[in-house]
């Protein structure tokens, strides 16, 4: 790269808040803005994609309509580094729900012309479609990840996202365990670090915003779960969240059907 | 330039993604076209057969700028389902977290995103590199106050993870409250000082006679969690309930939103502007004194001065957060208990951008039978293209770049969150 590396930030089915992320990080957002060039980001400028190429994009966002199943291939050819966003970009987001469900269902569910809409029957993540170089999880992403993604990228070395559960945040930040002492369903022990374990500091459960940490015992977590009174219905809502469609989480909601 | 088509395919500084159209023969525009394809992602469908516990986490993520306000219908709605009660300090702490949302997206909107409409930038980074340093650094300062409070009460700004159904998962300490009340004592400053900066904009002069609709408090409060009934400037007055007899979605093909329009076929307005002016008494003194300061009359029909009033309702929601520390006292348990049950419930607040409207029906065990959810900017669409149509009228013989720019200055004073409509934007002029 010579002089500023040029950003561009990217769209696909989502609800905006990995992207405004960035904006909301009020302490370095103006620092950021010197260090690279905000090239694309239409949810904060009105400078169109010039159709050149980009050395970073951040991709939000998952693939739900055939021109995004499209779009992510052009964006893709243009990008240096690709590096998704966000749990929907990462694993298809909460609307991967409708994935195995009936769309025209859904269609039928919520509009009264169902000719009018066009969707994919799945919510899949940018991975599924194009090579991603870096995942950013979360529901929403943390600011912090996201200064040190941006730091690193710009140093050229590997962002320090550490992959181990929400658990040993937990134990890090003293809380006391919300599964132990009060029975409560809590997804820290297979979920990916990354929030500081803030349920447990406010006193509820995990809910897995971060997605699978890597090699989660979910079967382990699950048997649990049931122990504490949780019925099969319940267990499969659990993991049938913002991750639904992340490998480790559908395979344990399948498994509790 | 009698025929042409003025159009933007991706409409920028929005939430999501939309575009537009106007279409103009022999010199008159003949249609205007406000179209969402942001992509449908069917959370009514997928609401289905979920525990209603779940409905306030689930529904914040159809929107990442203001997922307060979908946590605050939806836990209302839920609990008039439940037949459960809150009490009020659960109550003042939901306002309160209001309070953060209101200023965070409000500033965010009228700083980042509208202002440099006003002044002829493509973003605020490029006003900032082009004299206006220290407004975006004042705004972002200020936004982040906002950020604080929703971080205090809700864990953190996007996607809050402490609001139940029946209350909070924990109350905060008294102390991390005090602490926050010193932050925001600083805030008031910088609250005024935007609201100076957003009176000095220059605004087209241009009025509407818009039907405004907001909802009224039960408490005498300027409208913003708690939506017992539903006003409007034509008479409208009616309890929140009766949101369905009233009000009709409709399902166009430029859309994958629902346009909201009154049985009556009408467009309606919902959001800053009818707030200020069905509610102008119920703000603070100190907000009223600036938005005299900032020329604001009495009455506000000109849409371009919203940015005005989104300054004058974030300093009111900075002061209404102090007041809500003051009385603030420590309560246990955080929440009331719940027994699920069959039933049906509403719920409607304010979102920053405007009116939002959930309902929902349980079974028995507790788990959702229906959802339907009416946000703010789907109800806004059918005025959005009326202004189209009518506050561009006087202008096209202008350059078709100058126009392009006044449509999409004139669309963002909704500041629309396509996100939440779709459950977008892209201008078209088409002159043939």
């Amino acid at each position: 790269m010579t002089g500023r590396p040029r950003l561009a930030v990217w769209k696909f089915s989502s609800c905006d808040g990995c992207q405004l992320s960035l904006l909301d990080c009020e302490d370095e957002v103006l620092a950021v803005a010197n260090a690279i060039e905000i090239a694309y980001f239409p949810e904060a400028t009105r400078r169109d994609d010039d159709g050149g190429n980009y050395d970073i994009s951040f991709v939000e966002g998952s693939v739900t309509t055939p021109h995004e199943a499209e779009a992510i291939k052009d964006i893709r050819a243009r990008s240096t580094t690709l590096i998704t966003i966000g749990a929907c970009a990462t694993s298809g987001g909460i609307q991967a729900l409708k994935n195995g469900a009936s769309t025209k269902d859904f269609i039928d569910a919520v509009y009264a012309h169902p000719e009018f809409i066009t969707t994919l029957d799945t919510a899949t993540p940018i991975s599924d479609h194009v090579k991603v170089d870096f995942e950013l999880r979360g529901c929403p992403i943390s600011k912090t990840h996201l200064i040190e993604l941006i730091a690193a990228t710009l140093a050229g070395r590997a962002p320090q996202t550490p992959a181990h559960a929400t658990c040993i945040e937990c134990k890090m930040a003293g809380h006391v365990c919300v599964m132990v002492a009060e029975g409560k369903p809590c997804l820290g022990p297979v979920t990916h670090a990354g929030c500081g374990a803030l349920c447990p500091g406010y006193a509820r459960g995990c809910y897995g915003c971060f997605g699978p940490k890597e090699t989660p015992n979910t079967a382990s977590l699950s048997a649990r779960l049931a122990e504490n009174g949780a019925d099969r219905r319940q267990i499969k809502r659990l993991y049938a969240t913002f991750n639904t469609n992340a490998p480790a989480f559908r395979e344990e909601a399948k498994a509790h059907d | 330039m009698t025929d042409t088509t003025i159009k933007v395919d991706m409409l920028a500084r929005v939430e999501g993604e939309g575009a537009f159209k106007v279409v103009v023969r022999d010199g008159r525009i003949t249609a205007t076209e406000f179209r969402i394809f942001e992509p449908p992602r069917f959370f009514e469908a997928f609401l289905r057969g979920r525990d209603h516990s779940e409905a306030p986490d689930i529904t914040a993520r159809i929107c990442g700028i203001c997922p307060v306000a979908y946590q605050m219908s939806s836990v209302q709605a839920m609990e008039m389902a439940l037949g459960v009660e809150v009490s009020q300090p659960i109550k003042d702490l939901r306002r309160m977290l209001y309070c953060g949302e209101w200023i965070e997206s409000h500033v965010l909107h009228a700083a980042m995103l509208h202002a440099p409409d006003f002044l002829g930038y493509a973003s605020a980074i490029d006003m900032a590199n082009d004299g206006h340093a220290a407004t975006v650094k004042l705004a972002l300062d200020y936004k982040k106050i906002g950020n604080a409070i929703v971080t205090l009460l809700g864990g953190r700004e996007i996607h809050p993870i402490n609001v139940k159904v029946g209350g909070w998962w924990k109350a905060p300490k008294k102390r991390d409250m005090l602490a926050l009340r010193e932050e925001l004592m600083r805030a008031l400053d910088m609250a005024e000082a935007f609201v100076d900066f957003t009176a000095s904009l220059p605004f087209p002069d241009k009025e509407r006679d818009y039907h405004m609709v907001c909802i009224e408090e039960p408490n005498g409060l300027y409208p913003m969690y708690e939506g017992t009934r539903l006003i409007s400037n034509r008479g409208l007055d009616i309890p929140a309930t009766a949101f369905n007899d009233h009000f009709d979605e409709h399902h166009v093909k430029q859309s994958n939103a629902l346009q909201g329009r009154t049985k009556a076929g009408g467009a309606y307005l919902t959001g800053p502007l009818p707030r200020y002016n069905l509610a102008y008494e119920k703000l603070s003194e100190r907000a009223k004194a600036a938005a005299v300061r900032a020329g604001l009359g009495r009455e506000v029909k000109n849409p371009y001065r919203s940015i005005v009033v989104r300054a004058v309702e974030s300093l009111f929601a900075v002061e209404e957060a102090i007041r809500l520390i003051e009385d603030y006292e420590e309560f246990d348990p955080a929440a009331v208990a719940i027994t699920p049950r069959a039933g049906t419930g509403m719920g409607a607040s304010e979102a920053p951008r405007g009116m939002l409207f959930h309902q929902y029906t349980l079974e028995e065990d507790g788990s959702i039978a229906t959802a339907q959810i009416v946000p703010p900017t789907a109800q806004n669409q059918p005025s959005i293209e009326e202004d189209l149509a009518e506050l561009i009228a006087d202008e096209l013989d202008r350059p078709h770049e100058e126009i392009q720019w006044l449509c999409e200055q004139t669309i963002r004073n909704y500041d629309p969150c396509i996100s939440c409509a779709t459950h977008f934007l892209d201008l078209t002029i088409d002159r043939a």
